[in-house]
């Protein structure tokens, strides 16, 4: 829990804007002076709710940032011109701020933002090796029955429970760090309506669409949809696997059917289709992420996207890998692959990426209450 | 050699390049500008006026033909062609579609703009995007771009195009031609030869802020006028507005107005008022300032306001001076205190305060003053008090080459068959002063078009005069 000490710490954070804190401040005064942004998305729509700019506000700003790049290719003041206005970079290393103040603990949110990629696979590996040695010394590096039945190598319950744990446990990590950035910037009441259209903005990505629905921008200033959709493919792909998931284990308590299902059941039939989603998903915003723009966001974070997107992957390609072969001798194997990239997974959620969709939700949700408010701040004339 | 080469990538080149394209030419596009400087004062933009006889698509209610001229005939006082202007008001209800078709888009208006839905539609993003999308259009249909392409000299014989001489000394042979890169006002000296020596011995014009692009150096203009072309408006005409002193030289766009003016008063350097500032709604009198500061001395003046105004105007790009009484703004400015104060006394004491509204030409005015302030005089008399430093700022200037229907340039009132005119460079036809917001655009999309078709059939002409010889 929150210490005196700590939260006097947080209050002069708070306080003292950092450097990326103030260069987002000298941007947002740009922008509300010339607006012609307010079209593309809610940043500049919430931008324009206010005449100055706190350190909580840029907090909640440059997480309702999608970081599209519209503003950039469009704006009038982009570098070279002597404003230097670049609104996504500004806002992505706000972001990271966001993500490390809140993580805990911090120490392993900044390790993980610079060195993402090693940081999951070295974790992911320590734990497959980690399985690995367990199971041979259980059933022999090849397990010898083929009746793809896990829980011969690893019992049902212990999974449960160290997964389960681990999980919880990283889900208060991110609770935690949500609530403390919300009390920030939120001082608003609660309302339910709003509650309805953030969830509606963050499952269609509508910011994504440029304000015209022709998408947002990748290496060049046109227009393209394929980051809103392989977005979703992740996204989605993602929650089939959680849901997946799930079944099974509703199937297990409830139901006393024990896996493995056959390969038209409703578990499977989820996680097939998810982990398609995030096979094609991930490998899409790869090849986009490798491809943006220079300009683009924040370089300093590749590390941190590219180490999420690689564990997805490693997750969904180990995954069906395992569902093809479970029949196999390397069912074993492939086994303690895929549950250590899901550990690997779960132990860096609170610290990088994944936390982006928590604290964007909230910054939805925040900017939903204002527009239901209706607060406004009415300038006399353009 | 290309059918139609284009001088110039801000809107009225770019919209000249894609007609001339869809007309069937090959089309070179000649910008001087680096690519990341592209797009001219053009980038700057942020709407474009259009009438409409009902609500349609970005636009609300209705803006027909008759009261864009009107609005028109008021600004220039007269000094309009109306013919010319007519085509343009026309063309611009069904312009948006073709924008469409290469890529633009309006977006709805949002904040703080509602009263100008009616009257112009907005480009999302501002005129950048716009640019972009055109080049992007341009380039899909095989336009052929050169940036950092400056062109010097035109070769015309007896009215007749044929080349172009870059700043290299290379030359650029063409069928056909269309002039579209803007006004002079980049170009520092002329500017000062323009404006001259005022009373005092100063250069006005040697403080004068340029909000746009630094390429439109009229070299091309100059150059035409020196070969005899036929020239309408005045040197000294544009489009000059009061922006921020603190601003840069060049580029410093739209963020950089003031909208404040008519919420307090404007003091010049000897900290004495010279103006009505409350004469009529800011959009409306905007465009005057500029002049008004330019013709104060040392071209600088002040617009000085209290806490009450705060949050009743565009927040602008660089803060305030701020000061707890008239005497500390006095001092940060390097103002006379006593006349300052005195200045501010005598105002506050005048004004007749009635029911204050910003959004309609109240009957808060002052008695007894010269010069007065017609609405929204409120005293200036809540602290902390905020001042901003007011400089001229050109847009852009509107001495031009005159043209007619069919966007020919002329000498000695001959229309040249195969050189024509677009944007900025002809914009002084229709706007011989005034302005009124989002007619530039107006002006550049719709003679654009009318350039580029005009090449195009210039170059058809000329193919088929060929094969009947
Ligand atoms: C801050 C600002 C805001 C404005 N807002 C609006 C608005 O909202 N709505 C509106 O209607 N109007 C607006 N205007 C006016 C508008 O910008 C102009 O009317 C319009 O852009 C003119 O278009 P153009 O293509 O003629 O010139 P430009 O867009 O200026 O293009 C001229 C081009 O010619 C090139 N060039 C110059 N010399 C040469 C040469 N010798 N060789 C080759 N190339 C050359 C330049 O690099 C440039 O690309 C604004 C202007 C400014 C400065
Ligand atoms: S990003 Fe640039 S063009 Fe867009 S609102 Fe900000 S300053 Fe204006
Ligand atoms: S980068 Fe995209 S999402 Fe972020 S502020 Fe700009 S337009 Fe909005």
């Amino acid at each position: 829990m929150l210490t005196l000490n700590t939260l006097i710490a947080d209050a002069k954070n708070f306080n003292q804007p950092s450097e990326s804190v103030m260069e987002v401040q000298r941007v947002l005064q740009i922008c509300n002076a010339c607006r012609y942004c307010e079209g593309f998305c809610a940043t500049f729509q919430s931008m324009t709710r206010r005449l100055d700019f706190n350190v909580a506000d840029v907090h909640f700003m440059a997480n309702l940032c999608h970081n599209c790049g519209a503003c950039l290719h469009a704006c009038q003041y982009a570098p070279p011109n002597e404003f230097g206005v670049n609104i996504p970079q500004a806002m992505a290393k706000v972001r990271l701020e966001t993500y490390q103040t809140y993580a805990w603990p911090k120490q392993l949110g900044s390790i993980y933002q610079k060195n993402g990629l090693a940081l999951t696979m070295l974790t992911s590996i320590a734990i497959i090796l980690f399985l690995l040695s367990l199971q041979t010394s259980s059933t022999g590096l090849f397990n010898t029955n083929t009746d793809a039945n896990f829980y011969a190598i690893f019992p049902h319950n212990s999974l449960a429970m160290i997964f389960g744990s681990v999980f919880l446990v990283m889900v208060l990590a991110l609770t935690l760090g949500v609530r403390g950035f919300w009390r920030q910037v939120s001082t608003d009441p609660m309302m339910l309506g709003a509650a309805k259209d953030a969830t509606l903005d963050m499952l269609t990505l509508k910011n994504l669409g440029g304000g015209h629905q022709q998408g947002c921008n990748e290496a060049d200033d046109a227009f393209s949809l394929w980051r809103r959709r392989f977005h979703h493919m992740t996204f989605y792909g993602f929650l089939l696997c959680f849901a997946a998931t799930s079944v099974a284990t509703l199937f297990h308590y409830f139901l006393g059917w024990e896996a493995p299902y056959s390969y038209t059941s409703l578990p499977v039939i989820l996680g097939t289709v998810g982990g398609l989603g995030l096979i094609v998903g991930p490998i899409g915003l790869l090849c986009l992420n490798l491809n943006r723009h220079p300009l683009h966001g924040d370089a300093a974070q590749k590390p941190m996207d590219i180490g999420f997107i690689a564990s997805l992957l490693a997750i969904s390609v180990s995954g069906i890998a395992l569902l093809a072969l479970r029949h196999t001798p390397l069912m074993g194997i492939l086994l303690c692959v895929h549950l250590g990239f899901v550990m690997g997974f779960f132990l860096m959620m609170p610290y990088g990426k994944f936390a982006h969709g928590i604290f964007r939700s909230a910054a939805l949700l925040k900017n939903a209450i204002e527009v239901k408010m209706g607060k406004s701040v009415s300038v006399g004339s353009d | 050699m290309f059918d139609v080469i284009v001088v110039g990538g801000g809107n009225a080149a770019l919209c000249a390049a894609l007609t001339a394209r869809e007309g069937g030419a090959s089309v070179l596009i000649l910008e001087s500008a680096p690519i990341e400087w592209r797009g001219g004062n053009s980038v700057h933009t942020r709407n474009l006026r259009c009438m409409h006889d009902a609500p349609q698509d970005v636009l609300v209610e209705a803006y027909p033909e008759e009261e864009f001229w009107q609005d028109l005939l008021k600004v220039t006082g007269g000094l309009t062609n109306e013919k010319l202007a007519r085509i343009i008001i026309r063309g611009t209800s069904t312009v948006r579609d073709w924008m469409r078709k290469h890529g633009v888009h309006f977006q709805p208006s949002l904040s703080g703009t509602l009263h100008v839905a009616r009257t112009n539609a907005f480009f999302m993003g501002g005129g950048k995007a716009l640019v972009n999308a055109f080049f992007r259009s341009a380039e899909q249909l095989g336009i052929k771009i050169r940036y950092e392409t400056t062109v010097k000299h035109v070769n015309v014989k007896d009215g007749i195009f044929e080349s172009v001489v870059l700043d290299n000394g290379e030359v650029i042979s063409g069928k056909s031609c269309v002039l579209a890169c803007g006004g002079f006002e980049s170009n520092r000296e002329w500017l000062k030869e323009a404006w001259g020596q005022n009373e005092n011995g100063e250069w006005p014009a040697d403080n004068f802020l340029i909000r746009g692009t630094k390429f439109n150096r009229g070299d091309v203009l100059k150059n035409l006028l020196d070969q005899g072309a036929d020239q309408i408006g005045d040197v000294t005409q544009g489009h000059c507005v009061a922006i921020d002193a603190r601003s840069p030289l060049y580029d410093g766009g739209i963020c950089t107005r003031l909208d404040c003016v008519s919420l307090g008063i404007v003091v010049n350097q000897f900290a004495k008022r010279f103006y009505d500032e409350g004469e009529d709604f800011w959009p409306k009198r905007y465009a005057i300032w500029g002049r008004l500061v330019a013709l104060q001395q040392g071209q600088i003046a002040y617009s000085i306001i209290d806490s009450k105004a705060i949050g009743r105007f565009m927040p602008p790009v660089f803060s305030a001076i701020k000061g707890n009484t008239i005497s500390e703004i006095a001092q940060q400015l390097n103002l006379d205190v006593d006349q300052l104060n005195q200045t501010v006394n005598e105002f506050n004491q005048s004004c007749h305060v009635g029911t204050f509204n910003h959004n309609i030409l109240d009957d808060c005015h002052t008695e007894n003053i010269a010069p007065e302030k017609t609405h929204w005089a409120l005293p200036i008399d809540q602290g902390p008090f905020y001042a901003y430093p007011l400089r001229p700022g050109i847009t852009f200037t509107y001495l031009s080459l005159k043209t007619d229907e069919t966007a020919a340039v002329f000498f000695n009132e001959q229309a040249s068959p195969n050189l024509f005119v677009a944007g900025e460079l002809m914009a002084g036809n229709v706007l011989g002063k005034g302005y009124t917001a989002g007619i530039g655009m107006s002006i550049g999309t719709i003679f654009g078009r009318i350039a580029g078709q005009s090449a195009a059939d210039a170059v058809k002409k000329m193919k088929e005069s060929h094969a009947h010889a």
